[in-house]
């Protein structure tokens, strides 16, 4: 969201417009769902945490200042109290990589060559890859990602977050976020690579 | 050629994959970042692969959030409406 949208949207909010709210909850409950769900256990629960997310923006959008960008104060409102749940539930779910570290999809050979050299998509393909129409094809891929993956790839590329902050969201370390910001970004392309056929 | 300057020298392609994240994030040391430009400028499918990531990284990008069902909706707004009121 650009900056004097998204200040217009904080002072309509502050002001109680409802339409405001709408638009807030269309653009960001479906995110909020999903950070939610990695950190407790059922999708009843994490749309507890988001329902009680909300209810914390109606009261607490007063004391909204604009340090940090509206979709960052969301997600970190959900993901604490997401957390706050989950160890009551006593499941907290630490990132394991190694769960996650099946063969990148790129192929090499033992020399540590391409095995099967990525074949360049032609200006046509890259044009229709950003394109709108592509959009339910790129979903689909990152929908097929591991589920930490798929978060991080979401909230960097997707939703536009910092490395900084998707580290603190999800209590990644540096290095950590790039693994899995790697090998979700390799999936995808491997993906789309596989798809190109159909965009 | 030494053992550790042809380390230095030589990048295979695997090794050049595996650090394209940490060149588009910006978290390669400078030598390790002088040592991948060099091999990209030579090698035109780990080329083709980092433009393909920058592609992927744009499409991402135009994703669009997932909508919402207009019964979700009207929850939501009543929420609102008992917190606003309340």
């Amino acid at each position: 969201m650009a900056g004097d949208d998204e200040a217009d949207l904080v002072r309509r909010l502050q002001a109680g417009d409802e339409q405001a709210f709408v638009d807030l909850v269309n653009r960001y409950h479906k995110p909020l769902l999903r950070l939610a769900l990695s950190f407790v256990s059922s999708p009843a629960i994490a749309e507890e945490v988001v329902q009680d997310t909300w209810v914390g923006v109606i009261r607490g959008i007063d004391r909204f200042e604009g340090r940090s960008s509206l979709a960052t104060w969301l997600f970190r409102i959900v993901t604490n109290r997401a957390r706050t749940t989950g160890v009551r539930e006593s499941r907290s779910k630490p990132v394991d990589l190694t769960d996650e570290a099946s063969a990148p999809p790129e192929l090499f050979t033992a020399d540590g060559a391409w095995a099967e050299p990525p074949r360049p998509w032609t200006d046509a393909v890259e044009d229709r890859l950003v394109a709108a129409q592509a959009a339910p094809h790129v979903r689909a891929c990152l929908d097929a990602l591991p589920e930490t993956q798929r978060q991080v790839v979401t909230l960097r590329d997707v939703e536009g977050q910092s490395a900084e902050e998707v580290c603190a969201l999800l209590g990644l370390t540096a290095v950590n976020q790039r693994v899995l910001l790697h090998r979700g970004r390799a999936r995808v392309r491997a993906c789309l690579t596989d798809k190109i056929g159909e965009v | 050629m030494s053992w550790f300057s042809r380390r230095r020298a030589a990048l295979a392609c695997r090794d050049a994959v595996a650090l394209v994240t940490d060149y588009l994030e910006g978290a390669l040391s400078r030598p390790d970042r002088a040592r991948l430009e060099r091999h990209l400028a030579d090698c035109p499918h780990c080329s083709t692969y980092l433009e393909q990531i920058r592609t992927t990284i744009a499409a991402l990008g135009r994703v669009e959030p997932e909508s919402l069902s207009r019964e979700a909706q009207e929850d939501l707004v009543a929420l609102f409406r008992r917190y606003q009121a309340g």
